[in-house]
């Protein structure tokens, strides 16, 4: 009980709320970093993940993605681009830690965004073709649609898997929540009030992070597509699973 | 980093294989650890599952809930109760492979055809007997396939347990790496558990089609 009064003290404390290493501060760089990586990985992603889908060609790249994505720790991403993101003089902190966020939001978003068209039915695709729809309307008008719900599986694993390793680029002194934790840890002695209030702010908008594109995902599957709706738990069919999580 | 530093000096690998063998085996010893205490205990809930099927969603749910959290944050979360230790990493090891193995463990049994459990009983077998002679061989190879993902995402996350202090490739790359800004060392700690997750898969590939010899007659 006495600990729960230092984290709750810790919070409130003056220092918290201003000046370099405030709560604001981090938060916000800890934001800025996800949604920037979601927007890049985006970016890459879907193009590639559409046009292998529409065109059937390249299967393999998505399947070999998938495999690599979850084979490849994140620290091990950060840890490749850090020294070349110096050696580029593209500085320490935010732009690295970027870099590796978006290679890592890429792999399950070109994996589900290959599957949510390959999984579209292909009678609906020739149906569409059928009333003379041309490629770019079938994929806008049938294809995307129908596989809206897998696709935003994807996205929402990309999120997620971002919104936890930008934690991990405190390591290399980018502004996140995994500030706190790490200060906590190597202060002497060790500031364990610091330490988990750092957790619960890192656990608390990965939380957060899940309950927002569980929401999107189940808005954007479309309406004649919600029969067979996955459950709104945190495990779902057709999500590719959040393996190499960080 | 100095600007004329090479990114990989040959000859620091080189003076220092002992130094990285042994990283390489803390790493392999702390994955072992994790997923093999981590199979035991989602053994034991699937078993609670397969029998009583309510259990399910409250098994299922927390195991997410703890899969959801980011291990440097449950690395955190357990600090102020076991410290900076071997303990801390093993305990959020372990807790994010239950989601996986558990998953895996129940759609293996599941995946038994019930004529097949039935004829067993017809012959007269007993629970256990059924269990270990007729629905865990046929379950096998998708409890193997969990395994396999436990296993490569745990080799991933053991990096992580360097930020508390572990010992393995992970403290190649933050403490011989970028704390003391030397590039060697964090190549060789980032290629080294790449080499080793892919490595584990590709073992656990060999595995599963050995486990599956009907798969692979089929397919030639």
């Amino acid at each position: 009980m006495e600990f729960v009064g230092e984290v709750v003290a810790w919070f409130t404390a003056a220092e918290q709320w201003t000046g370099r290493d405030a709560i604001p501060v981090h938060l916000g760089g800890h934001l800025a970093l996800s949604g920037l990586a979601l927007l890049g990985g985006l970016l890459v992603a879907l193009p590639i993940g559409i046009a292998i889908g529409h065109s059937g060609r390249g299967a393999f790249l998505a399947i070999a993605l998938a495999n690599i994505g979850r084979a490849i720790p994140s620290l091990a991403i950060l840890g490749i681009v850090f020294p070349i993101s110096l050696r580029l003089d593209l500085g320490f902190g935010f732009v690295p830690t970027l870099i590796a966020l978006i290679a890592l939001g890429i792999p399950p978003i070109v994996t589900n965004t290959y599957a949510a068209i390959r999984e579209v039915d292909r009678d609906l695709v020739e149906a569409g073709r059928g009333m003379g729809m041309g490629e770019l309307q079938l994929l806008a008008r049938v294809e995307l649609p129908v596989g809206a719900g897998l696709l935003m599986a994807g996205i929402r694993t990309a999120a997620v898997q971002i919104v936890a390793t930008a934690s991990l680029g405190a390591v290399i002194s980018a502004d996140c929540l995994g500030f706190f934790v790490l200060k906590g840890i190597s202060s002497q002695p060790q500031d364990r009030a610091q330490i988990f209030a750092g957790a619960l702010m890192i656990a608390g908008l990965s939380l957060l992070t899940e309950l927002l594109f569980g929401f999107l995902q189940r808005r954007m599957t479309s309406p004649g597509m919600r029969a067979d709706q996955f459950p709104a738990a945190f495990s779902q069919a057709g999500q590719v699973p959040r393996e190499g999580l960080s | 980093m100095t600007p004329d530093e090479p990114f990989i000096r040959w000859d620091w690998i080189v003076t220092n294989l002992d130094d990285i063998g042994e990283r390489t085996w803390e790493h392999v010893l702390m994955t072992v650890i994790a997923v093999g205490i981590g199979f035991a205990i989602s053994f034991a809930l699937s078993l609670l599952v397969v029998r009583w099927r309510r259990l399910y969603a409250p098994v299922i749910g927390v195991s997410g809930v703890l899969y959801a959290i980011p291990s440097l944050g449950l690395f955190a979360l357990l600090i102020p109760f076991t410290g900076v230790t071997l303990l801390t990493a093993e305990v959020a090891l372990v807790s994010y492979t239950l989601l996986i193995l558990v998953r895996n463990i129940v759609a293996g049994f599941d995946g038994v055809a019930p004529e097949v459990v039935e004829a067993a009983r017809g012959m007269g077998y007993g629970p256990w007997q059924l269990l270990w002679r007729v629905q865990l061989p046929l379950a096998l190879p998708t409890i193997v396939a969990g395994i396999r993902i436990a296993t490569v995402t745990t080799v991933g996350l053991v990096a992580v347990t360097a930020l508390i202090g572990q010992s393995n490739l992970g403290s190649l790359i933050i403490q011989r790496g970028i704390r003391a800004s030397f590039p060697t060392a964090i190549m060789v700690g980032a290629v080294g558990s790449v080499l080793l997750g892919l490595l584990a898969d590709l073992a656990f590939v060999a595995l599963q089609r050995r486990l599956t010899p009907w798969a692979r007659a089929r397919g030639a």
